[in-house]
C-alpha cells in the first residue's frame, strides 16, 4: 500500500534519513522503532510532504505521492497524528474534529464519524465545547487520534502516541488502536515505547540515526538480542 | 459626548483596518505594510468609479445604487490588490527568515504608492460632491450629538462587516481553517488545510475591509490623496498592537479605542498633535500589558 524507496531527507545540510526503505501493506500494524533523533518523526514528516524528498521515491496505492503537497496527500488517503499531538489549542473538541474532516465534504458522515470517534474515546464527548489547549495529555493524544481518523485515512500514521502518558492511558489508547486495526485500518506506528509496539505491531523496522538496520515480524523482533538489548532494556 | 461619538466613528474605520493587519500577522508573523496602501487605493477605486457612473449618466439614475456600485467594485479590486501583493511579494519568500518578507512589504507599500501618484496625481481627489452630499445633508440630533448619516453609515457599515468576518471564522470551514492555521500551520496542513490558500483569502478579505474603510472616509474627509494610506495604516497598525496583534476581536476594541482617545484628546487637550495621542496610549498600555488588552502570549512558534 505505502512503499519507500531509498529515501534521502535532509534539514539544511543535516541528513535525517539516509537512504531508507520500506514497506506497509493493507490490513497491517507496522511499527518503526528507534532511539531519540534516530529520524521516526522525519520519516512520517517526509511522507505526509511536509518535509521534501532528496532523493527516492514514496508511492501509495501504486501512485508517486513525494512531490505532493502536503494537503492533497490527505485527500490521497493518508493522514497522521503527529509527535506532541499538536491539537489547535483554540478550537474546541468538535472543531479540531472538523478540521481533521477539512477534506471532506459529506456534512452527514462526518457527524456520523464524529459519533464513532466519540464511541472510541468517550471522554471527548464531555469535552466537545473545551478548547483543545485546556485538555489533559491523554485527552489531547486521543483527540489527535480521533483528529486524523475524521479524515477517513485509509492509512494511519501515529507518531509516539504513548509519549508522556500514564501507563492505563497508554493502554486505553494502544487498546483502541487495536480495535481500529481489527476493523480494518492500516497504520504505520512509530513509537519509542518498543515493547508495547512491538507487542501490538504484525511487523517493525528499528531505525538507527536515519537508516533501517532490522526489518522483521514483530514477534521476531521481540526475540531478537540486538532488540533487547538496545530497545527493551533487557 | 459629541467627542465621544466623533471618536467611535473614527475608531470604527481603525478597527476595518486594523483587523488586515492583525489577521496577515496572526497567520503569517508578518507586518503587511502595504495594508495602508490598500485602503486608499480603495477611496481612489470609489472616486473613479463614481466620476465613470456620473460620465455614463447612471448618477442621474439612482445616487445610493452608485455609491453602492462603487464600493463594490473598491471592495473587489483591493481584494485583487491584496491577493497579488501576497502571492508575487510575499509568498516567494515564505521560506525565508521573517524579516525578509517585512523589508518585501516595505518595498510594496511604496511601489503602490508611487504607481497610484503616477496614475492619479500628487494632488488629492475630491470625492464627487453629489454624492457625498447625499449622506452628509441629513443631520439629526439625539440627546445633543449632531450626528449626520454618513456617520450612522460608518457605525452601520462596520457593525455589519464584523459580524459578518464574525460568523464567516466561526461558522464556515474555511474560516475554522483561517483561526486553525493561525495557531499552527504545520498541522493545518496535515489535516488536509491547503495553506497557500487560507493565506489568500485572509489578504482578500483583509483588503476589502480595508476598501470599505477607504471608501467611507474618502466621503467623510472629503477627498484623498496617494499619500493618505500612510498615516491611516499607521494608527490602524497601533490599533492593532494595542488591542493584541493577532487577535480579531482586540483589533476591534484596540481600533475603537484609539478613536476615542484621540477624539478626547483633540477635544480636552489640543488639536495639534492628534496624531500624538494613539502612540501615548499605545506605549502605555505596551507597559502594562506588552502583548496588548486582548493579546494572548504569542509564544513564538517558529
Ligand atoms: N526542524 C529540524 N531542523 C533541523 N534538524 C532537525 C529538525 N527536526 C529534526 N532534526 C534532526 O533530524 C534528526 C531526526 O529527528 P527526528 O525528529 O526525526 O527524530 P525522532 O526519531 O523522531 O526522535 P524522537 O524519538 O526524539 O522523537 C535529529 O538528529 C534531529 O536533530
Ligand atoms: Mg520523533
Amino acid at each position: 500500500m505505502l512503499v519507500l524507496d531509498n529515501i534521502h531527507s535532509a534539514y539544511g545540510k543535516i541528513e535525517a534519513l539516509k537512504g531508507i526503505s520500506l514497506e506497509v501493506n493493507e490490513g497491517e500494524i507496522v511499527t518503526l522503532i528507534g532511539a531519540n533523533g534516530a529520524g521516526k518523526s522525519t520519516t512520517l514528516m517526509t511522507i505526509c510532504g511536509v518535509n521534501r524528498v532528496k532523493q527516492g521515491t514514496i508511492s501509495f496505492k501504486g501512485e508517486r505521492i513525494d512531490s505532493l503537497p502536503p494537503h492533497v496527500i490527505v485527500r490521497k488517503g493518508i493522514s497522521q497524528a503527529p509527535e506532541g499531538r499538536r491539537i489547535f489549542p483554540r478550537l474546541t473538541v468538535i472543531e479540531n474534529l472538523e478540521m481533521g474532516a477539512f477534506v471532506r465534504t459529506d456534512a452527514e458522515a462526518i457527524g456520523k464519524d464524529i459519533e464513532y470517534v466519540f464511541g472510541l474515546f468517550p471522554i471527548l464527548r464531555e469535552r466537545r465545547q473545551q478548547l483543545g489547549g485546556t485538555l489533559s495529555g491523554g485527552e489531547q493524544q486521543m483527540l489527535a487520534i480521533a483528529r486524523a481518523l475524521m479524515a477517513r485515512p485509509k492509512l494511519l500514521l501515529l507518531d509516539e502516541p504513548s509519549l508522556g502518558l500514564a501507563p492505563i492511558v497508554v493502554a486505553k489508547i494502544f487498546e483502541a488502536i487495536k480495535g481500529l486495526n481489527r476493523q480494518g485500518a492500516t497504520i504505520f506506528l512509530v513509537e519509542q515505547n518498543a515493547r508495547m509496539a512491538l507487542k501490538l505491531a504484525h511487523r517493525g523496522y528499528v531505525l538507527e540515526t536515519g537508516r533501517i538496520t532490522m526489518n522483521d515480524t514483530a514477534a521476531a523482533l521481540l526475540n531478537s538480542r540486538r532488540v533487547q538489548e538496545a530497545y527493551l532494556g533487557a | 459626548m459629541q467627542s465621544l461619538f466623533n471618536g467611535l466613528v473614527q475608531g470604527a474605520v481603525y478597527a476595518l483596518i486594523a483587523l488586515g493587519y492583525t489577521m496577515v500577522y496572526g497567520i503569517l508573523r508578518m507586518i503587511n505594510f502595504a495594508h495602508g496602501e490598500v485602503y486608499m487605493i480603495g477611496a481612489y477605486l470609489s472616486v473613479v468609479t463614481l466620476s465613470l457612473l456620473t460620465a455614463l449618466g447612471f448618477a442621474a439614475v439612482s445616487v445610493p445604487l452608485c455609491l453602492l456600485v462603487s464600493l463594490a467594485v473598491a471592495m473587489v479590486f483591493c481584494a485583487a490588490h491584496g491577493f497579488t501583493v501576497e502571492r508575487a511579494a510575499y509568498k516567494p519568500l515564505r521560506q525565508s527568515h521573517l524579516l525578509v518578507p517585512l523589508i518585501s512589504a516595505v518595498g510594496m507599500s511604496t511601489f503602490l504608492q508611487n504607481y497610484v501618484m503616477l496614475a492619479q496625481g500628487k494632488a488629492p481627489r475630491d470625492f464627487p460632491h453629489e454624492f457625498r452630499e447625499l449622506l452628509v445633508s441629513r443631520t439629526f440630533e439625539p440627546f445633543g450629538v449632531r450626528v449626520n448619516l454618513l456617520e450612522l453609515v460608518i457605525l452601520g457599515g462596520t457593525l455589519l462587516m464584523l459580524v459578518l468576518l464574525h460568523l464567516f471564522v466561526t461558522r464556515t470551514n474555511m474560516g475554522k481553517a483561517m483561526r486553525a492555521t493561525s495557531q499552527d500551520m504545520k498541522m493545518a496542513s496535515l489535516a488536509g488545510i491547503n495553506v497557500d490558500r487560507v493565506i489568500s483569502v485572509t489578504f482578500v478579505i483583509g483588503s476589502a475591509l480595508a476598501a470599505a474603510a477607504g471608501v467611507m472616509v474618502c466621503m467623510y474627509e472629503k477627498n484623498t490623496c496617494f499619500d493618505r494610506g500612510y498615516l491611516a495604516g499607521l494608527k490602524a497598525f497601533t490599533a492593532a498592537v494595542l488591542g493584541g496583534i493577532g487577535n480579531l476581536p482586540g483589533a476591534v476594541v484596540g481600533g475603537l479605542l484609539l478613536g476615542i482617545v484621540e477624539s478626547l484628546g483633540i477635544w480636552l487637550l489640543s488639536p495639534d498633535y492628534k496624531d500624538v495621542y494613539a502612540f501615548i496610549v499605545l506605549i502605555l498600555v505596551l507597559l502594562v500589558r506588552p502583548t496588548g488588552l486582548l493579546g494572548e502570549q504569542v509564544a513564538d512558534k517558529s
